[in-house]
């Protein structure tokens, strides 16, 4: 495989008693999409959420295993640091609500304490909402509060506030499961074009969608790592019977 | 069947009226009450609201006119002083409970804080008179804050964990995925959202301390000279009341009226205040 940026070795979460993740071996390959396919329950989540320690917060989930960015095991690693090279678009857009659109695509460096010129948050905003296709539809309202903005565009803000962190990775946990087919396809295009400098790597109920957008998907089931492979043979010629059946609808 | 069935059907009918009527009666007389004791005390009290009962300290007994001014600066000094002691501690262990939901110390602390509540003021005043009062040999506007300051504190915890328990996990979260310190997270993401809340309940906690007269029996005691040392004994509004109160004396009759008009337009402009900035400060999540 082509530089791999993230490595799983043998990953196993587990919640209280319940192993989620039975031991999971995978390379996320750099600059490109991955995504991680499956019915609920499979995992796919949990193991989204295991390479930016989420699970930190929770007290009772375990995380064995490794899992290692640039050979680096990212649980010795410290966790701000980690999430800041990392980031994180979540299931539903949470805009931060007391803050304004540009306050949002700069609480990043605002939350770390890093103090930026005027001149430079007005780059930083301008590059980060440009990049999103949110600029033309906001550059005259930055001052006011993100929670006027529709689901989607929010979603592009959570997105633009990612980015403008200039993370290596993206995690995306189906971010565009709340919403409309319109601002899905919007969202979707985007990721097409951030590939080129960040690997990306989605969460995704939606069988087309990963087809559409992704360069290699993974397909968990109750935990284990059924398939992982080019897009293409995973959805033409997949080797798991289960594979197979999930993708022609059978169940999931 | 027919018949019978629109017979009960008017019995119920009836029955639902007389109890709207009920509950509208019961409500009435609630509003009516509040109403007869604002009518009242503006009544009586208005008369002695003028410039000398603000500007003016008391005057002995014999002498006719006088203030209530030593008071005033008292009570808002023990208030003030007692606000600064309990906002930081309340807000704070409000954090801790809304934070660390079903640990043990969470629900000990929270049953600790209902008992808090229901501790009857005066044995708060004992308590203080007891260990700062007595140890330090003198009654002192601080003490009273301290016993005032402990009367605080559950409205203010209410409140604040109440509201931060609202704030979605996923704005947590957000915060953290960025890179943000806990820290961080707390006081830009999650406080800032529960402003309002908090706001709230510490204007509730100084309306709640503010007329309260037991526990600074024992403490702040009373002086009838203008204070603005906390290490002395002062008057507070609350304590002037119960004391001209009764008073043999007609001209401190009207005086207590007067801190009793004062002491309930304060609490009514705190409630406006507490509306006002629920509204601005609302946060849609």
């Amino acid at each position: 495989m082509e530089s791999a940026i993230l490595r799983t070795e043998n990953l196993k979460v587990s919640f209280g008693n319940t192993l989620v993740l039975k031991g999971i071996n995978m390379d996320i390959p750099e600059k490109r999409v991955t995504a991680f396919m499956g019915p609920s329950g499979c995992g796919k989540t949990t193991i989204l959420r295991a390479i930016n320690r989420m699970h930190d917060l929770t007290p009772e989930a375990k995380v064995e295993g490794k899992i290692r960015l640039h050979y680096e095991d990212v649980y010795e690693m410290d966790a701000m640091q980690l999430r800041r090279n990392v980031g994180m678009v979540f299931q539903r857009p949470n805009p931060f609500p007391t803050m304004s659109i540009r306050e949002n695509v700069l609480s990043g460096f605002m939350l770390n304490g890093i103090k930026l010129k005027k001149l430079e948050k007005e780059e930083i905003t301008e590059d980060a909402l440009k990049k999103v296709a949110l600029w033309d539809e906001v550059k005259d309202k930055l001052h006011v509060r993100s929670t006027s903005l529709s689901g989607g565009q929010q979603q592009r803000l959570c997105l633009a506030r990612a980015i403008a962190m200039k993370p290596e990775v993206i995690l995306l946990d189906e971010p565009t499961s709340a919403l409309d087919p319109l601002s899905t396809s919007k969202i979707e295009d985007l990721l097409y074009e951030l590939k080129a400098n960040y690997t990306l790597v989605i969460v995704t109920h939606n069988m087309q969608q990963a087809a559409r957008i992704s360069d290699m998907t993974a397909f968990f089931y109750l935990g284990e790592l059924l398939e992982y492979d080019d897009t293409k043979k995973v959805f033409t010629n997949p080797k798991n019977e289960k594979t197979q059946n999930y993708i022609t609808g059978r169940f999931g | 069947m027919m018949p019978r069935d629109i017979q009960g059907l008017k019995r119920r009918r009836a029955k639902d009226r007389i109890f709207s009527a009920f509950i509208w009666c019961l409500t009435i007389s609630c509003l009516l009450v509040v109403t007869i004791i604002l009518y009242y005390l503006f009544k009586e009290g208005i008369s002695s609201i003028n410039w000398a009962l603000f500007s003016q300290n008391p005057k002995p007994v014999g002498e006719t006119g006088g203030g209530i001014l030593n008071a005033i600066v008292g009570s808002i000094m023990v208030v003030s002083i007692a606000a600064v002691i309990a906002i930081p501690l309340g807000v704070s262990v409000g954090i801790y409970l809304a934070e660390n939901r079903g640990r043990k110390l969470t629900e000990r602390l929270a049953v600790a804080v209902d008992v808090l509540q229901g501790i009857p003021s005066i044995v708060i005043g004992i308590i203080i008179y007891v260990w700062i009062v007595k140890p330090t040999g003198k009654f002192s506007a601080f003490s009273g804050s301290i016993a005032l300051a402990i009367m605080m504190l559950p409205p203010i915890i209410k409140n604040t964990e109440e509201t931060l328990v609202l704030i979605p996990r996923t704005l947590k979260e957000a915060s953290l995925a960025l890179g943000a310190s806990y820290f961080k997270t707390t006081m830009k993401i999650v406080l800032p959202g529960g402003l309002g809340g908090i706001f709230t309940g510490c204007i509730i906690g100084i309306a709640r301390i503010f007329g309260e007269v037991a526990p600074l029996l024992f403490t702040a005691f009373g002086n009838p000279e203008l204070i603005f040392d906390p290490r002395k004994p002062v008057d507070t509004i609350p304590k002037v009341i119960f004391t001209y109160a009764s008073s043999p004396y007609n001209d401190w009759h009207r005086i207590a009226w007067g801190g009793s008009l004062i002491l309930v337009v304060f609490i009514i402009l705190l409630n406006a205040v507490i509306k006002i900035f629920e509204r601005k400060w609302r946060v849609q999540f």
